[in-house]
């Protein structure tokens, strides 16, 4: 694609490109070919500040033919590669091309390695060391910035060795996680319920993991939470993996718990959001890591 | 007052090119400090990343700028043989440069930035500096005009390159729409965003950290050296082609981004052809030397002028080497950045201040020498063994990281995580913060001679003598 809105453009930065250039080694030819008048040792004549002047040594032939090869490099470089406006370089190379390539190379080198395990289910792969090696790599370089190095995950972001599944522990539903990603979404009720109103359903979740809290407060808030907060997290607040919807009973919090930050999950919302990665991983070694992470709660 | 020179804004610019260089190498050790110990960020205001623009903006824009403003104005009375153009500007550009300086040492911590690397200051600042700038300009170009002598000293080209670009470069960079009296937004964006920021992040450092030194240089080392300039016709080829070229190099730092692939190119094939252009300053000053080597045995200004030009050509020929895809390829975002840019600013704008200042200070105050000879030895050894220790623990840390980054193991994946990378890289951040400790030592040696120097003696002024008519 040309990345010039009109043919002016492209013409008008490959000329002035080529001639700059050019221009440059007629400069320096021209002003090397210029007779140095004075004799070696004298002065061109003028003085500043009482003692400041010039000698008119001619310049060194070395440097000039640096500053020669630079030139004929960079001419030379602009017919092998884009530089030009929309010339895309007798090589054919681009950035993008180098990308690929590479990328074909190594999946050529690699990918048996990896192939030879997509078919394998997940539970089994979990048991293999080999297996387990490889996907703990993947995941040492893809998920560990947010999941932490040992799986433990940190605020905001969930703990992979515990058996609490936002969307699911089994392997189908691990391997679409990492694939497709998962937005999670806690939409903020604040302005509904008005600043009592978050007291009180606070006050009530905590009770649902057998937390102590107001006991008038979290009477209403439990009315609040059926009307407004089961939907997602069930009657009960056991959660509803479908919708990625936390169960609230089992004293593990990705946000926080105690009433505090429970209020102000409730008064905000969250946005949670675990980026999909296919088209970054193969199929093949989002398979081997699935089986990683769901080795991590199985130790 | 019209026949004797303006010393008192030299003065002023030269005392505070000290102080600011005394702050600005002492939050550098700091944040190298923190990188060293990341428990030392103790308050917002007091993390890495506001302090990492603070002190890039103040060793450049307050160390270096108030140098470029002291000698600049120096240079080009005593070339002109001619006072400076408008004394109540050339105060105005003082205290006004001042103020810019104290608004960003207040604005960076608080965590104002406009995000544009080395042009953090928000748009209220900018429109101050674009003032002083432009005030600067009138006041030094006034003063070429009255000059006496027929032809413009070499020293005065570069000056003058360094402040119309500067200028030219400031103004287009900072475009912004202003949200809030704190908060703007680029006038550019994305791809031409980033173009226009690194057109500006490389011209600053080619207009303000080498065209304005190279000045400094023109005058201060035949100066010192009592020679004449090795060659008229090198200065003419060198300073065109190196202005010239200088323009074209700034898409080298967007290499594999989304800048189209023609820029990337032109950024690295002008910049390779900058090589030669940049060499012609380092030959013209060290060749100046020719016939009086022995000269740099016995003069400490001399080691200090001399020693800079070296760096100037290690770190000019080590960014077009850095320029080409492949080479950047491994040493883009690692710490031989961080070595190269300060091979530059210590070994090269850094050592030509000093060297310029210490000649500088003692003529200010009606002397011939600074209060103690041994002691400017004695800094210069300090800076150079300081030098040497930084740029070579970023060296060795940037190829580390860099293989580090693209080793791939028999599977195809990574060998490092990058916090592994990270962890590898502490032994030589202690060395850096060594290296950085002594260079700062080396500085706080210098403000206490030019104390020394400034206390025994007194404000002087100097009669223009009439040019030579040679």
């Amino acid at each position: 694609m040309s990345q010039f809105t009109s043919g002016f453009w492209d013409l008008y930065i490959s000329i002035i490109t080529v001639v700059s250039i050019i221009a440059c080694a007629v400069f320096l030819s021209s002003q090397s070919r210029k007779k140095v008048t004075a004799d070696k040792g004298s002065t061109t004549g003028h003085t500043w500040d009482e003692d400041l002047a010039e000698y008119n040594n001619p310049l060194p032939g070395w440097w000039r033919w640096l500053f020669y090869i630079t030139i004929a490099f960079g001419l030379t470089y602009l017919v092998l590669y884009p530089g030009l406006g929309s010339w895309r370089g007798t090589l054919g190379w681009s950035q993008v091309s180098q990308l690929e390539d590479e990328l074909a190379k190594a999946e050529l080198q690699y990918g048996p390695l990896y192939e030879r395990f997509s078919k394998v289910p997940v539970p089994e792969l979990a048991k293999n060391p080999e297996a387990l090696a490889m996907g703990q790599k993947l995941f040492l370089n893809t998920c560990a910035q947010c999941h932490a190095s040992d799986g433990g995950g940190s605020r905001g972001f969930p703990n992979l060795t515990d058996q609490d599944w936002l969307y699911g522990g089994t392997p189908e539903a691990i391997e679409a996680s990492i694939a497709n990603g998962r937005n999670g979404v806690m939409p903020p009720w604040g302005p509904a319920l008005g600043e009592e109103g978050v007291k009180n359903v606070a006050a009530y979740v905590v009770t649902l993991s057998g937390g102590a809290s107001d006991s008038i407060r979290a009477s209403k808030g439990r009315e609040i939470f059926q009307t407004t907060c089961a939907a997602c997290h069930g009657p009960d607040g056991h959660g509803n993996q479908a919708l990625g919807a936390p169960n609230l009973s089992d004293k593990i919090w990705l946000h926080g718990g105690g009433e505090q930050a429970i209020a102000d999950t409730v008064a905000r919302g969250r946005a949670s959001q675990m980026p999909a990665h296919k088209g970054l991983l193969s199929p093949a070694k989002i398979h081997l890591l699935a089986a990683y992470v769901y080795s991590l709660s199985r130790k | 007052m019209e026949n004797t020179y303006n010393y008192k804004v030299v003065r002023q610019f030269a005392v505070m090119t000290v102080v600011w260089g005394v702050v600005g190498m002492l939050v550098g050790v700091i944040i190298a400090a923190q990188l060293m110990w990341p428990e030392l960020n103790l308050a917002p205001w007091l993390s890495y990343g506001r302090l990492r623009p603070l002190h890039t903006n103040a060793v450049i824009f307050a160390f270096g700028g108030c140098a470029l403003f002291a000698t600049s104005y120096y240079v080009v009375q005593r070339t002109s043989h001619a006072r400076l153009f408008c004394d109540r500007l050339a105060a105005f550009t003082f205290w006004g440069w001042q103020a810019v300086i104290v608004l960003a040492a207040v604005t960076l911590p608080l965590g104002i930035t406009s995000g544009k690397e080395y042009a953090e200051l928000e748009w209220p600042i900018d429109i101050l500096i674009a003032l002083v700038w432009v005030a600067y300009a009138v006041v030094f170009f006034g003063t070429l005009y009255k000059r006496k002598t027929r032809h413009i000293y070499v020293a005065n080209w570069f000056f003058g390159a360094f402040i119309l670009t500067v200028a030219i470069l400031h103004i287009v960079n900072s475009a912004a729409v202003p949200a809030t009296l704190f908060k703007s937004y680029s006038a550019y964006a994305g791809a031409q965003d980033a173009m226009v920021q690194w057109w500006y992040g490389h011209n600053a450092v080619g207009f303000f950290l080498t065209a304005g030194f190279l000045g400094m240089m023109y005058y201060f080392i035949p100066k010192q050296a009592g020679r004449p300039i090795y060659s008229y016709r090198l200065s003419v080829v060198h300073f065109w082609a190196l202005i010239f070229t200088y323009m074209w190099a700034g898409p080298h730092h967007l290499h594999y981004t989304a800048l189209p692939e023609w820029a990337q190119s032109l950024g690295m094939v002008f910049s390779l052809i900058l090589l030669a252009p940049s060499w012609g300053g380092m030959i013209n000053g060290i060749m100046t030397l020719s016939g009086a080597w022995h000269k740099l045995r016995e003069d400490p200004i001399l080691k200090f002028l001399i020693v800079s030009l070296s760096f100037y050509g290690m770190s000019t020929f080590e960014g077009p080497m850095m320029s080409i895809k492949t080479v950047n390829s491994l040493s883009h975002y690692t710490d031989w950045t961080i070595g190269h840019v300060h091979s530059g600013a210590l070994g090269w704008v850094g050592l030509i201040s000093m060297g310029s200042l210490y000649y500088l200070i003692p003529r200010l105050f009606g002397r011939t020498e600074m209060h103690s000879v041994r002691a400017i030895n004695l800094h210069f050894w300090i800076a150079t063994v300081g030098i040497v220790l930084y740029i070579a623990a970023m060296w060795i840390a940037g190829v580390m990281q860099g293989l580090m980054w693209r080793a791939v193991g028999e599977d195809g994946t990574l060998t490092y995580t990058f916090v592994e990378s990270v962890k590898a890289t502490y032994p030589f951040y202690a060395v850096r913060l060594l290296g950085g400790l002594l260079y700062l030592t080396g500085m706080l040696v210098m403000a206490w001679n030019v104390f020394m120097t400034a206390m025994s003696s007194k404000p002087a002024e100097a009669a223009i003598p009439a040019p030579a008519h040679a």
